[in-house]
């Protein structure tokens, strides 16, 4: 049993006045133990609210998250028993608290695990800062040191499951490689597995064992790092690695991708990716297609053998 | 030439940030401007437009069309921002006003330098609207910045740094906070331009591939000082300094190609918060 698996999830995020926006429209996903699993896309798909709700951050309107085969339960008032999955946020300026010192913040996830033996500066040792940075605030430290301190926050409850949502996307260029392979060293070593949550494919490709992409709440297409990248089958994923320039200097542009993200309150008729799509057929518009690992009727699986 | 930097330093409160940095800038030509953080990109761009954070001191030269602009008076430079010489700026979510019209962001600094009307202006603004190819330019112009996507709204800001055809823009990581589908449309939006309008552009990114993609020439910066400058393909296939080389190999390309573990470990990727008094940087960790 993986342990991590989400079956079918739809989350929808209802504001008074507007129409009901389903960010997250029947994603089923799971995660292994010592597994590293990138979740891509543009902004706006949903990547951020399933890495939420499998927190229990969200909550969720249908489907099922389980962890280790227990129902992830909303986060609410009481005090949790759920401390197996742990978050790296986004952004280390707003995530660290700027008034307590980061040993402090740190020691707070050993004491949820009422680990007594284990102490602050050993988990900064960890994540390659000095023993003795446990006594300042964050307020001294670079964003990319930041970071690292909010790792080991993380890693201080012992998850089995490290998520992280977007937690590069607000470093300086030069840190996000560090960073993201200092997470995937971390939790490949304790053996928990590993959520990566970016829109950026190049680091992803560096940590991900597999890849899952997302557009407009769906996952079209999952598969290992390596095949995905070497044969992207969906036209989104193909879209998505052709917009990455290339460093060759023969001045390519990038291929662009046609029209904009469409509003995920209305979204369109039949296939998701219909109107941007270069190989659009008849029944991308009518049906929309329900099967993986590659969401699109180019691969539907019976027909695979004769496609 | 348009645009001439010579020799340009920059200290901020005893520490040189720039070490005498040689740039320029030609009519049509797209000069990027390539560096780990820290390296003074972004300030070589401000001290072009006179925006040089307080207490900051620049000697050398910066010439445009024979005119001096580290020593003009604040007067005479504020004719030059904006209009001559444009900036877009990295985040297009914090540098438009969001409690402006788009509209009004548009044409409020071409009526100050160009004199025109109202009239005149807002038939402009439609245009450059049009022109970056934002779709129903005239009901956009009476919209507000949080009623567009994030690659609309750097479309946005390329329209206002252009509204008084400037003969120099200065792009400051333009595609940074964006996907790399939007990306890709605002790297050809900007080429297209360029070459169109006769734009001396220096682009500051950090990415390679960007650079890649739409600079003619490539300067590579480090520690405030330009360590390589050329043709594009010159610098990115064949790297005459050795930091160059190591930018090129660690990206996660060639790292797959050369080698596996070691790359990914930047030799480039310092994390130094340089500049910044008052914070630890990683390099006096290790």
């Amino acid at each position: 049993m993986s342990l991590l698996s989400v079956d079918d999830l739809v989350i929808e995020h209802r504001s008074p006045g507007r129409p009901v926006v389903r960010a997250v429209a029947g994603v089923s996903l799971e995660v292994n133990a010592g597994e590293v699993v990138g979740l891509v896309g543009e902004s706006g798909c949903g990547k951020s609210t399933l890495a939420r709700a499998v927190c229990g951050l969200n909550p969720v309107t249908a489907g099922r998250i389980a962890f280790d085969g227990e129902p992830v339960t909303p986060l609410g008032l009481r005090r949790r028993k759920l401390t197996g999955i742990q978050m790296v946020f986004q952004d280390p300026y707003a995530s660290l608290n700027p008034r307590r010192r980061v040993g402090d913040q740190i020691a707070d996830g050993l004491r949820t695990v009422g680990d007594t033996t284990t102490r602050p500066a050993d988990l900064l040792e960890r994540v390659g800062l000095p023993r003795d940075f446990a006594g300042r605030h964050p307020h001294e430290f670079s964003g990319g040191q930041r970071q690292r301190i909010a790792i080991a926050r993380a890693l201080a409850a012992r998850p089995r499951l490290l998520i992280g949502d977007e937690p590069i996307s607000a470093l300086d260029a030069s840190a996000q490689a560090q960073v993201a392979t200092l997470m995937r060293d971390l939790a490949v070593d304790s053996g928990a597995g590993l959520l990566f949550i970016s829109h950026d494919l190049s680091v992803v490709r560096l940590i991900a064992d597999r890849i899952a992409v997302m557009y407009l709440g769906r996952i079209v297409e999952v598969g290992d790092t390596a095949e995905v990248w070497a044969d992207p089958r969906h036209p989104y994923t193909r879209a998505l690695l052709g917009a990455i320039p290339k460093p060759d200097g023969l001045g390519v542009l990038p291929a662009e991708l046609p029209g904009d993200v469409p509003d995920p309150a209305d979204p369109p008729q039949g296939c998701r990716f219909n109107p941007r799509c270069p190989h659009v057929m008849d029944v991308c518009r009518v049906e929309e297609p329900e099967f993986g690992p590659v969401a699109c009727w180019l691969h539907e699986p019976s027909r695979a053998g004769t496609a | 030439m348009t645009l001439a930097i010579t020799d340009l330093k920059v200290t901020i409160g005893g520490k040189d940030i720039l070490r005498g940095v040689d740039l320029s800038l030609q009519e049509g030509r797209v000069h990027g401007l390539a560096g780990e953080s820290g390296s003074g990109k972004t300030m070589t761009g401000l001290a072009v437009l006179g925006l040089l954070p307080h207490g900051a001191r620049a000697t050398g030269s910066i010439a445009l069309g024979g005119r001096e602009l580290l020593t003009l008076a604040n007067k005479e430079l504020n004719q030059v921002r904006g209009g001559e010489v444009a900036m877009v700026f990295q985040d297009p979510a914090t540098s438009l006003h969001p409690m402006l019209t788009i509209g009004r962001q548009l044409t409020e600094h071409m009526r100050h330098h160009l004199g025109v009307g109202k009239k005149e202006a807002r038939a402009r603004a439609v245009e450059l609207l049009g022109k970056v190819r934002i779709p129903g330019a005239q009901e956009a112009y009476g919209r507000f910045p949080h009623q567009f996507s994030g690659g609309m709204r750097q479309r946005i800001a390329i329209a206002i740094a252009l509204a008084c055809s400037p003969k120099v823009l200065i792009a400051d990581e333009p595609t940074t906070a964006l996907d790399v589908t939007v990306q890709a449309g605002v790297l050809r939006l900007l080429r297209g331009l360029c070459d169109e309008l006769g734009l001396a552009v220096l682009l500051v990114t950090h990415d390679l591939g960007v650079m890649s993609a739409v600079a003619d020439e490539v300067s590579v910066m480090k520690d405030g000082l330009v360590v390589e400058s050329g043709p594009r393909g010159q610098v990115l296939r064949e790297p005459a300094h050795p930091y160059t080389r190591s930018l090129l190999a660690s990206l996660p390309d060639t790292a797959t190609t050369t080698d596996t573990a070691t790359t990914t470990d930047l030799p480039a990727a310092t994390d130094t918060a340089a500049g910044l008094p008052g914070t630890v940087t990683d390099e006096g960790v290790r």
